[in-house]
Formats: C-alpha cells, sequence, structure tokens
C-alpha cells in the first residue's frame, strides 16, 4: 500500500468514509467489495496509525525578532 | 396646518410624535447621563430617568435590549446610551428608547469602537463572504497571544488534550498598553510568513474595555482581515466583543473555546475511525451473508432438490414430441400414397396398348405379304428349273449311252479316254445304259493314224 502512505489522515478518512459508506449500499460485486474491504481496513490502519504517531515534532514559540527557540509545550 | 387651526390634544400629540420621528438625529443618539429612578419591571423592561445637573429625561430600555447588558444599571451611576427620542403618546410626554447602554468613563473608547465597527462594516469587513473555512485536521496551530497569563495556558492544554499530534507555534505578542495592537498585527503578518501554519488562534484572556482595547484597533482589524490563515479570535470572555471578533474567520467565546475550534478531539477522531473500521467489516460480513444466503437458496432451488422431476418433464415432453414425429410421418406417408395412387391411375390410363395391338396388325400384314411374295417367287424360281432340267436333260451323255455309247472308269475314278490310261491287267468299270460291267485289260492295241486322239 506504497500510494496511501501519501495520503494527508483527512484524505484517508475520507477515502474511508467513501469505501464504508459504497459497502454499506451493498451492490458492490463480492469480490471487488472484498478488494474495497482490504483497502478500507488498511485506511483505518493507516488513520489509527496517524493519530498515534509518537513522532512528536517540537513545538516552536517565534519571537517578534524573528528568533526560533523549539520547545514542548505540556498539557498542564 | 394653518395658525388658526384648533389642535386636540392627540392631533398635538401625534403632531409632536411625528415632528420627533421626522428628526435623524432624535432617531440615532448617543446620550451621556447619571440613572436615577431606575426601576426594573417584572416583565424585564427597564424604566428610569437620565439627568445631569440642569436637566432629565425619561428613558426605557425594553427587555429585548437589555438582556445583553454586561453590567447591572442602578442610580447614581454614569452612563453613555444610544437610543432614538420619540413622544410617548400616553403621557405626552417626550423620552428616550434606549437600544445600547454602557458605563461612562469607557465612553470614548465605546464611541471609537462603534465608529471604527461601522467603518468597517461599510467596508463589507464583516462579510460572510470573506470568511474562511477552518481546516478540519490543522498539523500545525499558531497561537498570537501573550506567554504569560491563563489564555496561553488554556489554549495550549486544551490543544495538547484533544489533538497531541499537531505542533503549536506560539507568536508572543503583548496584549494590553500602547505597543499592543503593532505587537499583535505584526504576529498575524509573521505568521502568514511562515510556511506550515494552518489555523492562527488570536486573543487573550478577559480584561476591562481599555485592557481589550488592543482588539479593537484598526490595524489588528486589517491584519486579520488581510491574512490569508485562517483565524479564530477568542479575545476576553463571553460578554467581550471586539472589532477582531467581527473580522477573525470565527469567533470563540474564550481561549479554550478557540483551541476547541481549532481541533478536533483526538478521541473522537480515534473513536470515528474504529466506527467505520467497525462498519466497513459490518458491511463486507453483511453482504458475505447474503451472498451466501442466496447461494443457500438456489442449492434449495426445486431443480436442485428434484432433478428426476426434471428429467420426468422432459421425458414426458421427449414422448410428445415423438408421438408428434410419427404421426406427421405418417401423415407425410400418406399424402406421398395419394399422390402415388394419382399417378398410377394417370399412367394406366396412358397405357401403350393400342399402339401395341396397332402395331400388331401391321406386322401381320406384313407376314402375309412377305409369305406371298416368296411363294411367288419361289413358283418362279421352280418353273425356270423345271426348264432347265428339261433342257439339260436334252444334253445328257445318258441319252447318248441309250445310243449304245459307254464310259470306262479306272478303280480311281478316273475316266480312261486314251489306250496310255491303262495297262494290262488293270481292272475298269464299264458304265452302260442300264449298268456296269467289271473288266480286266488283256492286250492294247493301238489305232493307227488316231494317234492324237
Amino acid at each position: 500500500m506504497s500510494e496511501t502512505k501519501e495520503l494527508t489522515f483527512e484524505e484517508a478518512l475520507e477515502s474511508l468514509e467513501a469505501v464504508v459508506e459504497k459497502l454499506e449500499q451493498g451492490d458492490v460485486p463480492l469480490e471487488k467489495a472484498i478488494t474495497m474491504f482490504q483497502e478500507g481496513m488498511a485506511l483505518s490502519k493507516l488513520c489509527h496509525e496517524k493519530l498515534t504517531a509518537v513522532e512528536k515534532q517540537m513545538d516552536r514559540i517565534l519571537n517578534e525578532d524573528g528568533k526560533v527557540e523549539l520547545t514542548t509545550f505540556q498539557e498542564d | 396646518m394653518s395658525n388658526d387651526q384648533i389642535f386636540t390634544i392627540s392631533n398635538l400629540t401625534k403632531y409632536l410624535k411625528r415632528t420627533f420621528d421626522n428628526d435623524e438625529t432624535l432617531q440615532n443618539i448617543w446620550i451621556k447621563g447619571e440613572i436615577s429612578n431606575f426601576k426594573k419591571h417584572s416583565r424585564g423592561h427597564m424604566y428610569f430617568t437620565i439627568k445631569d445637573d440642569q436637566a432629565r429625561i425619561q428613558a426605557v430600555m425594553f427587555a429585548g435590549s437589555n438582556r445583553f447588558l454586561k453590567f447591572i444599571p442602578e442610580d447614581g451611576m454614569n452612563i453613555i446610551v444610544r437610543g432614538y427620542v420619540t413622544v410617548y403618546e400616553a403621557t405626552g410626554q417626550y423620552q428616550v428608547y434606549v437600544q445600547e447602554m454602557q458605563p461612562d468613563g469607557v465612553g470614548n473608547l465605546y464611541l471609537a469602537f462603534e465608529q471604527l465597527k461601522q467603518k468597517l462594516q461599510m467596508a463589507s469587513y464583516f462579510d460572510d463572504f470573506y470568511k474562511k473555512p477552518l481546516p478540519k485536521f490543522p498539523t500545525e496551530i499558531g497561537v498570537v497571544t501573550s506567554p504569560t497569563g491563563a489564555a496561553v495556558r488554556d489554549i495550549i492544554t486544551t490543544l495538547k488534550r484533544r489533538f497531541p499530534i499537531a505542533r503549536i507555534t506560539l507568536f508572543p505578542v503583548l496584549v494590553q498598553g500602547s505597543e499592543a495592537a503593532y505587537s499583535i498585527a505584526k504576529a498575524i503578518k509573521q505568521a502568514n510568513e511562515t510556511a506550515g501554519i494552518d489555523v492562527l488562534i488570536v486573543g487573550r484572556g478577559g480584561g476591562s474595555i481599555e485592557e481589550l482595547w488592543a482588539f479593537n484597533e484598526e490595524i489588528v482589524a486589517e491584519a486579520i482581515f488581510q491574512s490569508a490563515i485562517p483565524i479564530i479570535s477568542a479575545v476576553g470572555h463571553e460578554t467581550d466583543t471586539t472589532i477582531a471578533d467581527f473580522i477573525a474567520d470565527i469567533r470563540a467565546a474564550t481561549p479554550t473555546a478557540a483551541a476547541e475550534l481549532a481541533v478536533p478531539h483526538w478521541e473522537d477522531l480515534y473513536e470515528k475511525v474504529s466506527q467505520r473500521k467497525l462498519r466497513l467489516q459490518k458491511a463486507i460480513a453483511k453482504q458475505i451473508e447474503t451472498e451466501r444466503k442466496k447461494l443457500t437458496n438456489l442449492q434449495r432451488a426445486y431443480a436442485f432438490r428434484y432433478p428426476e422431476q426434471l428429467v420426468n418433464q422432459h421425458e414426458q415432453h421427449l414422448d410428445r414430441l415423438i408421438d408428434d414425429l410419427q404421426r406427421s410421418i405418417k401423415q407425410l406417408l400418406e399424402r406421398k400414397k395419394t399422390v402415388f395412387l394419382q399417378l398410377e391411375k394417370d399412367l394406366q390410363r396412358n397405357h401403350p396398348n393400342s399402339f401395341l395391338n396397332r402395331s400388331t396388325e401391321r406386322l401381320q400384314r406384313s407376314e402375309v405379304l412377305l409369305l406371298q411374295h416368296i411363294n411367288t417367287l419361289k413358283k418362279e424360281k421352280e418353273f425356270q428349273f423345271k426348264q432347265l432340267v428339261t433342257k439339260l436333260e436334252a444334253l445328257s451323255p445318258l441319252k447318248v449311252m441309250t445310243r449304245g455309247y459307254s464310259l470306262s472308269y479306272k478303280d480311281s475314278g478316273q475316266i480312261v479316254k486314251s489306250i496310255s490310261d491303262v495297262e494290262i491287267g488293270d481292272r475298269i468299270t464299264i458304265k452302260l445304259k442300264d449298268g456296269s460291267v467289271f473288266c480286266q485289260i488283256e492286250n492294247i492295241e493301238e489305232s493307227r493314224g488316231v494317234k492324237d486322239e
């Protein structure tokens, strides 16, 4: 699923949504439906991965003079 | 209206009211004074007097207008109101109908606010047309606010709690004081020059109108209007409304609310994705079940359960077809037979018997003729023969023999014509007219002078 890797979370979620709706209509031939199901499962996995991605980006403080401070804001 | 017309009180009151209502100044007027005789009716309308050192005016502020007041008016309070002045016909008194009320002291700022608001409104700065939609899943959120204080903490906490995967870029600014407006406007521009920021929260915590004032400055209004990044404004509390709030793409009641508007909740999304996954699994399971049922139904179909029935039906059909075939052949044969019989009859009618009879007759006639002819010819030939025989008899040597001549034959049958034909001792036969005599040569004598005979 190399193409899927390129998707943003939003695109992946939209694609997933489209697949789900299409499948719920129930008028897709079985073989195609199974392919779509596998695609949908891959998309949901991708979405979950994107939501749980631990590769934390550093937050920034951009001062008025243009100076950038990297930091990590914490949830209180 | 001529001068000599006598008015009834009603007419006069109506006339006065029309005069008031036609006066533009009176229809939208700012009035400054002190509240006295304040009374709030149980139905929500407020009745009071506004006075200064020398004069007073009755005032009414209806519930619809006073519902949003940020303070409770009370006697002795200095206020600025906006409204219209007209005549209350029942009492004949003119009074001010208050639509907005602000405590005085901030009066000048309030007027400045109203003026800028009107100016920008005229310039369509508040139009929905210019409102940009917020990104659904921002990856980077800019925050333009004071680096210290509750607002920044609320925003960051809320962002981190709801959507920890988004990056936060803080633009620390002054949010009050004379430098604040410039500082905020500059930060908004800076954010627009920084790549990757999807949405901007601009705001500060609650405060007095003076403290919030930077957000009512034109320079900030302009910066927000020009921003390509969607902006969520979050200035003060829910009751504080600034110019920035009107221009921002969306106004949040508080900094926390701004953070909530900026990002979706991580758990909601996770839940959403999980639900989609579940729906996906259900949908495919349902479809497989449906297809399986279809298959089962097909397998249970009449034809599969009772195949012999199917065959029987066809057997019956086959029998019927064979019957039909036989009947057809029979019919065909009969038809051909009829045709044949007809032809045979025709043939008999045309039998060659008569021709044959005629021919036989001709043949018989021909045979008779032939016999006649051959008999005639035979008789002719017989006659000719008799004549020839007669002639021949006349010439026969036998006739000569009757006259005494004979013929001598050697044993070999050869006629003896000369003495040289025989020798002494030979036996010869001499034929006479009435028989033969057998003799033996005793002697031979040659006749003279007849040598050559």
